[in-house]
């Protein structure tokens, strides 16, 4: 199509958890570069969609029918050694608390180099060096500070964006973010939607964010699925799909969103 | 002037850390409810907005200042002594919930030791059930059967079953999307209004706390940098704090 490559696509998924089926018939495409929104109420299976991606569906669950192909091949079919070469260095995802996934008593320094390490034989000069030129790069200052701090030791904000320039360590072409900015306040969130989208400029990563916050979806996202009870009941042109829905459920959702009322 | 059911007055709490200066999470904090009012704690992470809840429902002790609960001195009263009068509801309700006893035993608690009889406590845990819009059938599920939205209803079942003049929800709608946020902020101003209770609402959502208060406190670093009524604080704020704010949202 338009000769933009696509990069990741799902056709007619459904998952399961053993005989409960939780996701059903999802199609859509992720374009290189594109950054695609999914909303929809809790349990809707948002996150369902993309720990699918990744493997991560943990015990009992699977995909039951359909496939999800990244660059041609469909995930689920790779081996465990195949999986893991991908994750992280192609596919990379970050979660709602970045903090929580980091070892409370290693550094943060230690630990992405522990993580690079998986993937590229390097030394821990030419990993700072690397390091240190990816957080500025993303507007992290004092990038030694951050390395040398233990995950408590950094603000949740700042956590948080330390998790998302992380998981662009190994230049990967998709983000997949589940909720990143859901346990921040206001003004971090702010600043950790203008990273992805600094990530997007600078690095043309396509990114999938899954989160029920519709202010972050408007900012970030070319084009929005709206998924309500494992199904996709809407989805389309951004604008299109938060301006003028056209489902019954998606105008509900939008009109349950608390506006602020900033008068003239 | 008729008492307001809260008034805190120049309230601080110091947290301190030996060998090292103590963190004034809390620095001399004043304001005031009054029953059928809802007053919002807006701010950032970390400003000191749950550790004012904390403090005023004794479930810390302040450094300095004065809390009055209907003009009475609670300074320094224990927790047990204010309960009555003194509710909160939480973000994460299933965490708020016993996992091993049913949401019928976990909102009829406060009645039977409040001196009900089991038999008793049951007909009111019904009739709550009823005013937060759960079926009674609810009563005998455990947490982990219901919804988070379903479960927050219960939470503010048992936050109401004794009657108390004060609710305070921290961040009690945070973890809801948006659909059951908004049934459940509905059912909080009912309740509020029809009980004339008093409710500090904390939120970090601007939108969210400009629709459902009366009065706005913004906090940053401890103290309260601007208040006022809540379109007002919003719609023309007086300080660049909340400009900061009300420019983040997304």
């Amino acid at each position: 199509m338009n000769g933009v490559e696509e990069l990741l696509r799902y056709d007619r998924v459904s998952v399961g958890y053993g005989s409960i089926p939780v996701v059903h018939d999802v199609s859509f495409a992720l374009r290189a570069g594109e950054i695609l929104g999914i909303v929809g109420a809790s349990g809707s299976g948002k996150s369902t969609l993309l720990k699918a991606a990744m493997g991560l569906l943990g015990p009992g669950g699977a995909v039951s029918s359909g496939e999800l192909r990244y660059k041609g091949q469909n995930l689920p079919d790779l081996s465990e050694e195949e999986m893991r070469r991908i994750s992280g260095a192609e596919l990379a995802m970050i979660f709602q608390d970045t903090g929580a996934s980091f070892c409370p008593i290693r550094t943060v320094g230690a630990q992405l180099y522990e993580a690079v390490s998986a993937h590229e034989a390097l030394s821990e000069a030419e990993f700072r060096e690397t390091t240190t030129a990816l957080l500025q790069k993303l507007r992290l200052d004092d990038a030694a500070r951050i390395l040398e701090s233990y995950p408590f030791e950094l603000s949740g904000g700042m956590m948080q964006r330390v998790g998302i320039a992380a998981a662009m360590l190994l230049n990967p072409s998709v983000l997949l973010a589940d909720e990143p900015t859901s346990a921040l306040d206001v003004s971090a969130q702010k600043r950790a939607v203008e990273e992805m989208l600094l990530i997007r400029e600078l690095c043309h990563t396509a990114i999938i964010i899954v989160t029920h916050n519709i202010g972050v979806v408007r900012r970030m996202a070319d084009r929005v699925v709206v998924m309500k009870e494992g199904r996709v009941v809407e989805s389309g042109d951004a604008l299109d799909v938060l301006e003028r829905p056209t489902q019954a459920y998606t105008k509900k959702l939008m009109a349950a969103v608390p506006k602020l009322r900033r008068g003239a | 002037m008729t008492t307001p059911i809260l008034r805190v007055q120049e309230l601080k709490k110091i947290f301190s850390r030996s060998g090292r200066e103590g963190f004034a999470a809390v620095d001399g904090v004043s304001f005031d409810v009054g029953g059928g009012e809802c007053v919002g704690l807006i701010g950032e992470s970390g400003s000191g907005k749950s550790t004012v809840a904390n403090l005023v429902a004794r479930l810390l002790d302040p450094t300095g200042g004065r809390i009055y609960l209907e003009g009475n001195d609670v300074t320094a009263a224990d927790v047990r002594a204010v309960c009555r009068t003194v509710q909160m509801v939480f973000q994460s309700p299933r965490e708020s919930f016993d996992p091993r006893r049913t949401l019928g035993d976990g909102v009829g608690e406060s009645l039977r030791n409040a001196g009900q009889s089991a038999a008793e406590a049951r007909a009111a845990v019904a009739e709550l059930f009823e005013a937060v819009g759960l079926s009674p059938d609810f009563a005998s599920r455990y947490p982990h059967e219901v919804s988070g939205g379903q479960c927050q209803r219960a939470a503010i079942a048992r936050a109401i079953a004794i009657g108390p003049k004060l609710l305070i929800c921290d961040e009690a709608t945070s973890a809801l999307d948006v659909t059951v946020q908004a049934d459940i902020v509905a059912l909080l101003s009912r309740l509020i209004r029809a009980r004339a209770m008093a409710c500090l609402f904390i939120c970090h959502d601007l939108a969210l706390a400009q629709g459902f208060c009366d009065r706005l406190l913004v906090m940053r670093e401890g103290k309260i940098v601007e208040a006022g009524a809540a379109d007002e604080v919003i719609q023309s704020p007086k300080t660049e704090y909340t400009k900061m704010l009300l420019d983040s949202i997304l």
